[in-house]
């Protein structure tokens, strides 16, 4: 058992920030849930691509450095570390990819990765509806067979960044009469500027139209967009769902350099005593999550597939993110401040961890029923 | 990196849980209650014949270590099976020997802690815990300067040899028995040396503490875990109650993300990590505690079902060697980065 890395991760984790500290805008760039600052954001994941960066864990081929997990986090690391814009294209690297790893075609992968790695297409997930949140597998969107592929008609919502994304992926009722919800469910990707596809902004708690609903009527999308067997959308959402709630989607480096933000912010106000017990939380969880993640690579490596144990990073981390930015809110508000923007910022979009991602009571159903055994209640 | 343990350390933690189940540790935790040692002492043999105390005695002193990461190891299955005694002083008090400038007293000494003739126990100005079953009794008394380190108080450090105690005061954990050191005895070591060799015991202590915790939280999960798949009102397993499993949920995750965070101390030993591991696995462990009891209903508030001898001790380590309070200042340092950000 070690914590040391071979010096090769140690050349790589020194390459990344030496190439961060030379390209990370000195100035932040505008929020990601504006026009103006998606496009700046776009242009930041050209960038990143054009040195490799931005998806480093990918085969060379789509853009990567197959770089593997371990150096994967470390590069997340530096990545924070170094203050770095947040990723525009984070729905479809962490969950479109990895599915498309898992259950596409190799068709599919080189139409739909390279782009996606710089940020030239970027993706929107489109699972939830007016009627399906927790009990997603009551959708009612549906997939008509016509020559050639599917129509989709039907409505969306919740859809991130979908107000200013290309395309988005997402599942559709094939068979209006399955014998359980769970079948005949068909995973598509279309496109949002399509004949047929309206894009309707919803603006979130702090006002950015960071999500929107869709509206489709008779939608066409091809074959060779379906992704898995028709019929078999359920397994292939479910992989991604690992990944939304597992490794990739939250990082540690991203709560070791807020943790190590928060502890700044707290000096910089003299330390003050009544937050002094929380600011040394934010960076004990953040070693917790840092170790537990490394824990989880270590299995991952040994060829262990992380299974229902993604759901104790997901409560983690979502509850973590919403103690580290309250208390930030909370020493700015006690010095007399207005709360600094980019912690406010962050503050909002933490509110909403525990309920994206699988609600954390659906989480903590599946920690009880699927890692201590307990028996299934009603839902 | 393979932040994982090895298989042989895996093969060390098996061992010792054949070891404990067959040893029926809640009778001995019992009669230690009481001050029957009998049962007590025959299971520190065995433990000290499988090298758990080995583990924090240099190979010079005839020992095997230090290896912080099996010690962390065994202390989770010491605490998962509830074991009664100075264990972590034990281990505490060979660290503080070995790390004397002097080596005298740690020639002396560690050779019966290892063979397991001895037991010991280490007071820093409040009591010792289970004095009466330790021939080794270390008082350290002066600078309680972890903090503020401060010259004349260092000076005036002192190590000594305690005569034997008077009688126990009652903890809240009954099979914690916390004796007051009564003045005087040998003078092992004095001056710097002492405070340098407490910095280093205190971290062992912390560590120890910190994973037998674990262990004790990781019991206090599995039996209730087991309760409530078996007890049943309206009909039905107490634990397809959603408000039942939520709380079950919440105590697995605070678990298992104390449990990375005791290893990785145990690994790298830097202060920051043994206290962020200590506070976190005690506040784990205590709060499944609660859970526990809870859950349990009227039977978990006995003496006489097995569960209080966890509960109680989930308090107790909580304290030890190192309050909450403590700990998280230890984390925030005097202003230096902890070196993982
Ligand atoms: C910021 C944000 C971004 C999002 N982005 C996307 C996106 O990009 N794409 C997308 O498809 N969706 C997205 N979502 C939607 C998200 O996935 C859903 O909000 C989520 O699945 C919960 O569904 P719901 O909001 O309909 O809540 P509901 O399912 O109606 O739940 C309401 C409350 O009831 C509780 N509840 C429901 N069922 C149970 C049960 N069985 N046991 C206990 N409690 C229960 C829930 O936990 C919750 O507390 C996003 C949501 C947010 C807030």
């Amino acid at each position: 058992m070690d914590l040391a890395f071979t010096q090769e991760e140690e050349a790589f984790r020194a390459e990344a920030r030496t190439w961060l500290n030379a390209h990370v805008p000195s100035t932040p760039l505008p929020s990601l849930e504006t026009e103006e600052g998606f496009a700046a954001h776009r242009a930041w994941e050209a960038e990143l691509a054009a040195d490799r960066w931005s998806v480093v864990d990918w085969p060379a081929v789509y853009g990567g450095r197959d770089a593997g997990l371990v150096r994967w986090l470390l590069f997340e690391e530096e990545y924070y570390a170094a203050g770095a814009p947040g990723r525009v294209g984070q729905n479809g690297v962490s969950l479109l990819a990895p599915t498309l790893f898992d259950h596409g075609t190799e068709d599919q992968r080189a139409r739909v990765l390279p782009p996606m790695a710089t940020g030239e297409v970027v993706w929107a997930q489109a699972w939830s509806e007016p009627e399906a949140g927790s009990d997603l597998a009551s959708l009612r969107s549906r997939a008509v067979r016509t020559a050639g592929g599917w129509l989709l008609s039907g409505q969306k919502t919740w859809s991130s960044r979908a107000a200013f994304a290309d395309r988005a992926f997402g599942l559709f009722r094939s068979d209006p009469q399955p014998a359980k919800p769970h079948q005949g469910l068909t995973y598509v990707m279309f496109d949002l500027r399509a004949p047929g596809v309206t894009v309707r902004p919803i603006r979130r708690l702090d006002g950015r139209p960071a999500f929107a609903e869709l509206f489709l009527d008779e939608v066409f999308v091809p074959d060779e967009d379906v992704i898995g067997e028709p019929g078999q959308g359920w397994r292939v959402a479910m992989s991604t769902a690992g990944n939304e709630r597992g490794l990739t989607l939250r990082s540690p480096g991203r709560f070791l350099a807020g943790a190590g933000r928060l502890c700044a912010l707290w000096r910089a106000q003299g330390s003050p005593d009544a937050v002094r017990h929380r600011v040394a939380d934010a960076l004990i969880g953040a070693r917790a999550y840092q170790l537990f993640t490394y824990a989880a690579a270590s299995r991952h490596l040994d060829g262990a597939v992380l299974g229902p144990e993604s759901s104790l990073n997901k409560v983690f981390w979502s509850e973590y993110d919403i103690a580290l930015t309250e208390t930030a809110l909370d020493i700015l508000d006690a010095a007399d401040e207005p709360a600094d923007t980019e912690w406010a910022e962050r503050y909002v979009f933490a509110l909403a961890g525990p309920i994206y991602a699988g609600t954390n009571e659906i989480q903590r159903d599946i920690i009880a029923e699927r890692l201590l055994g307990l028996p299934k209640g009603r839902r | 990196m393979r932040f994982l343990p090895s298989t042989e350390q895996r093969a060390f933690a098996d061992s010792l849980t054949a070891l404990l189940t067959a040893a029926d540790t809640p009778s001995v935790v019992r009669d230690w209650s009481r001050g029957d040692q009998t049962g007590g002492r025959a299971l520190w043999s065995r433990l000290t014949e499988a090298g758990v105390f080995a583990l924090a005695v240099p190979e010079g002193y005839e020992g095997m270590g230090p290896r912080p990461v099996e010690l962390a190891v065994a202390f989770v299955e010491l605490g998962r099976h509830a074991v009664p005694g100075p264990l972590v002083e034990t281990v505490t008090a060979a660290t503080l020997l070995a790390a004397l400038d002097d080596p005298g007293p740690a020639e002396r000494l560690l050779p019966a802690l290892v063979s397991g003739k001895s037991a010991a126990t280490v007071a820093r100005g409040g009591y010792a815990l289970d004095a009466d079953a330790a021939d080794v009794r270390l008082r350290v008394s002066g600078p309680e300067s972890a903090a503020a380190p401060n010259r004349a108080a260092e000076s005036a450090a002192e190590l000594r040899l305690a005569p034997a105690p008077g009688l126990p005061r009652p903890s809240l954990d009954p099979a914690r028995r916390l004796f007051p050191l009564p003045p005087g005895g040998e003078l092992l070591a004095a001056g710097p040396q002492v405070t340098a060799a407490m910095a280093d015991a205190l971290r062992i202590a912390r560590l120890t503490t910190a994973a037998q915790a674990l262990g004790v939280g990781l019991a206090l999960l599995d039996r209730t875990v087991a309760y409530v798949r078996q007890r049943t009102q309206f009909g039905v397993p107490i634990g397809s109650f959603q408000a039942v499993k939520h709380q079950l949920a919440d105590a697995k995750i605070a678990l298992e993300f104390a449990r990375p965070l005791v290893l990785g101390a145990a690994l790298t030993m830097t202060g920051q990590d043994i206290a962020a591991a200590k506070v976190t696995a005690c506040e784990a462990a205590y709060a499944t505690a609660r859970t526990a009891l809870q859950l349990h209903g009227a039977i978990g508030y006995t003496a006489e079902y097995d569960l209080s001898l966890w509960l109680t001790k989930a308090r107790a380590l909580r304290t030890a060697w190192g309050s909450p309070d403590e700990c998280r200042a230890a984390v925030l340092g005097n202003g230096d980065r902890p070196q993982w950000w």
